[in-house]
């Protein structure tokens, strides 16, 4: 933590963990008869209570959006960016809601927790939720904090999914939604390298078919290139030259297979850490969810007809760099929005960050975003 | 308000929906949307103006219509498209009307008559490209590629069976003048077109 506190960081936070004991029916048929989610929260509720703010995390996120845990950590929650007093998610106004979603593996209940039904870990055996099932457990999380309505759902990337799937599944629940460098559908593409990462978790020798934690073992090798080819998705082919180009990490060429590419030891750093800190199974699950999400399936395909449902206002952000989840992805959504006759505004935010522009405080993207979120202040009376 | 959204507004009826190619900072679907009812989008480009519209609750889209079109909105859609003060900037312009009349029920287009006289007057004395209030560019920096007078305009319209049900002069000021209506080709700065497609009612 910065030493004098910038005046627009949240400061100290602690997270909280709340219970639920009420079943939860998911998607896959399966119930999870109680389980936990581990909640940071910024700002005051008001009165009212009419100035909440969802903020749903990405595939490898968690609850700690903002501020920091102690004195000692080093970094700020992943979208400190946009939230705290004067950011774009103003703490001074809005009751901010960040949570760890189920079968995440920073506190909330998955793979890697205690199934109090069997006494032993989930591992393999925790159920595949879904984008669906993360938004019926946070509303019962709403319930829980005496949240009725949501001023705005928020989220980058499979965090935009969850915003678009409050609309449609709880239309009386959410006034505004911003997806941001989202999209409504996997692609085959996106599917694909999923797919490759999770070959990647399961055909590590040291996976055990999930159950490397009875094995005392864990695949870190599988885990590890997962996330580096998670990582070159995220960003652009402009900001992988602009960090590394072709920049060795000693002057000669070595003719061998160490990591002598600047970005080659910088993706087996990355992939490393990640996998020593994040669990194979919920990486698993997560990109499963990723692919499952599809709110137009039931509806032949149809967007717009999906989309007839909801009634909270839109905001959609795209980045012009994004290949992950490209601006044409957040086209489609706005069209079906303009046929489905939402109220959106959509802006693609110029960037070269890629995928990853979303954490990152572009002017642009920062304006937009605030002048977007003051105006829900303004309307809820925040 | 200006006189030529002024006359706009008399044409929208509550309940309408409206597509405002080119909305700027969202002042007229602002008004349309508060004082008449009206629900609709506006395109725009202009990053200022995008951030602008959002914060007063328009709905705006980023869209270019000389690079994405407007394949993205449905036939039928709208009750209205408007364009003002843009069609002298897009690329093709008979294109654009084409669309607007495949969208929307009716078109409303504003743009800056090219033979009004002062500009005739500078062209014939000076020799250089006029400039004026209402084009306030040089030649080579002007968005306005597409310049066109009133007469220009109402012979297209006429090749493409395009109905003007309505046409409104004013001067560089966005007010209504007589003499502007006396003579429009030679004394009207902006004209505000009413259009429809020939077969509709």
């Amino acid at each position: 933590m910065p030493d004098p506190l910038p005046a627009d960081s949240v400061g100290l936070v602690t997270p909280q963990t709340y219970h639920f004991d009420t079943p939860l029916e998911l998607a896959c048929g399966k119930v999870l008869n109680r389980y936990e989610l581990v909640v940071e929260t910024y700002g005051e509720l008001n009165a009212s209570a009419s100035n909440a703010i969802l903020v749903c995390h990405a595939l490898s996120g968690h609850h700690h959006a903002a501020g920091y845990h102690s004195a000692d950590e080093r970094k700020a929650g992943w979208w400190d960016s946009c939230i705290g007093p004067g950011k774009p998610i103003d703490t001074r106004r809005f009751f901010v809601v960040s949570l760890n979603n189920l079968g995440g593996c920073h506190g909330s209940t998955g793979p890697s927790s205690t199934n109090p039904d069997t006494g032993s870990l989930y591992g393999p055996d925790f159920p595949v939720v879904t984008v669906t099932d993360w938004v019926n457990s946070q509303a019962r999380l709403a319930d829980k904090l005496g949240i009725e309505c949501w001023a705005a759902v928020v989220g980058g990337s499979l965090g935009g999914m969850q915003a678009l799937q409050w609309s449609l599944t709880y239309p009386e629940r959410i006034r505004h939604a911003a997806v941001i460098a989202s999209t409504p559908r996997l692609s085959a593409q996106n599917i694909a390298f999923n797919e490759v990462a999770r070959q990647a978790i399961t055909s590590d020798p040291e996976f055990h078919s999930g159950r490397y934690s009875d094995n005392l073992t864990l695949p870190r090798r599988g885990l590890m290139l997962a996330r580096m080819v998670g990582h070159i998705t995220y960003l652009s082919d402009a900001s992988m030259g602009e960090k590394f180009g072709r920049e060795l990490r000693e002057k000669a060429y070595k003719f061998g297979y160490d990591a002598e590419f600047q970005v080659e030891s910088y993706l087996r750093y990355q992939g490393e850490r990640f996998s020593e800190s994040f669990d194979a199974n919920t990486y698993l699950l997560m990109t499963k969810a990723l692919d499952y999400f599809d709110p137009a399936y039931e509806f032949d395909g149809d967007l717009a007809n999906a989309l007839q449902g909801a009634s909270c206002e839109f905001l959609v952000l795209s980045f012009s760099t994004d290949w992950r989840f490209a601006p044409e992805r957040s086209e489609e959504l706005v069209r079906a929005m303009i046929g489905a006759r939402r109220k959106v505004s959509y802006a693609e935010i110029d960037a070269p960050w890629g995928h990853d522009g979303f954490l990152i405080p572009t002017p642009r993207y920062t304006d937009v975003f605030t002048a977007y979120l003051d105006r829900v202040a303004r309307e809820v009376g925040a | 308000m200006r006189a030529d959204l002024e006359i706009i507004q008399q044409w929208i009826k509550p309940g309408h929906h409206v597509l405002d190619l080119g909305c700027g900072d969202g002042t007229l679907l602002d008004f349309l949307q508060r004082e008449r009812g009206a629900s609709g989008y506006g395109l725009e480009i202009n990053p200022a103006h995008i951030t602008h519209c959002v914060s007063r609750g328009v709905s705006v889209i980023e869209q270019n219509l000389d690079t994405q079109g407007l394949a993205n909105f449905d036939d039928n859609s709208f009750d209205v498209v408007l364009m003002t003060q843009a069609l002298q900037a897009v690329r093709r312009p008979d294109k654009v009307l084409d669309e607007m009349l495949r969208l929307g029920n009716e078109g409303i287009v504003t743009f800056p008559n090219f033979a009004h006289w002062r500009l005739r007057w500078g062209l014939a004395l000076s020799g250089r490209m006029p400039e004026s209030e209402a084009l306030p560019y040089k030649w080579y920096n002007t968005p306005n590629i597409r310049l066109c007078t009133f007469q220009d305009f109402e012979a297209l319209c006429r090749q493409k069976s395009i109905r003007i049900t309505s046409r409104k002069v004013v001067d560089g000021q966005h007010q209504n003048s007589w003499v502007a209506r006396l003579w429009p080709n030679l004394l009207g700065e902006i004209a505000i077109y009413r259009i429809t497609r020939e077969n509709s009612q």
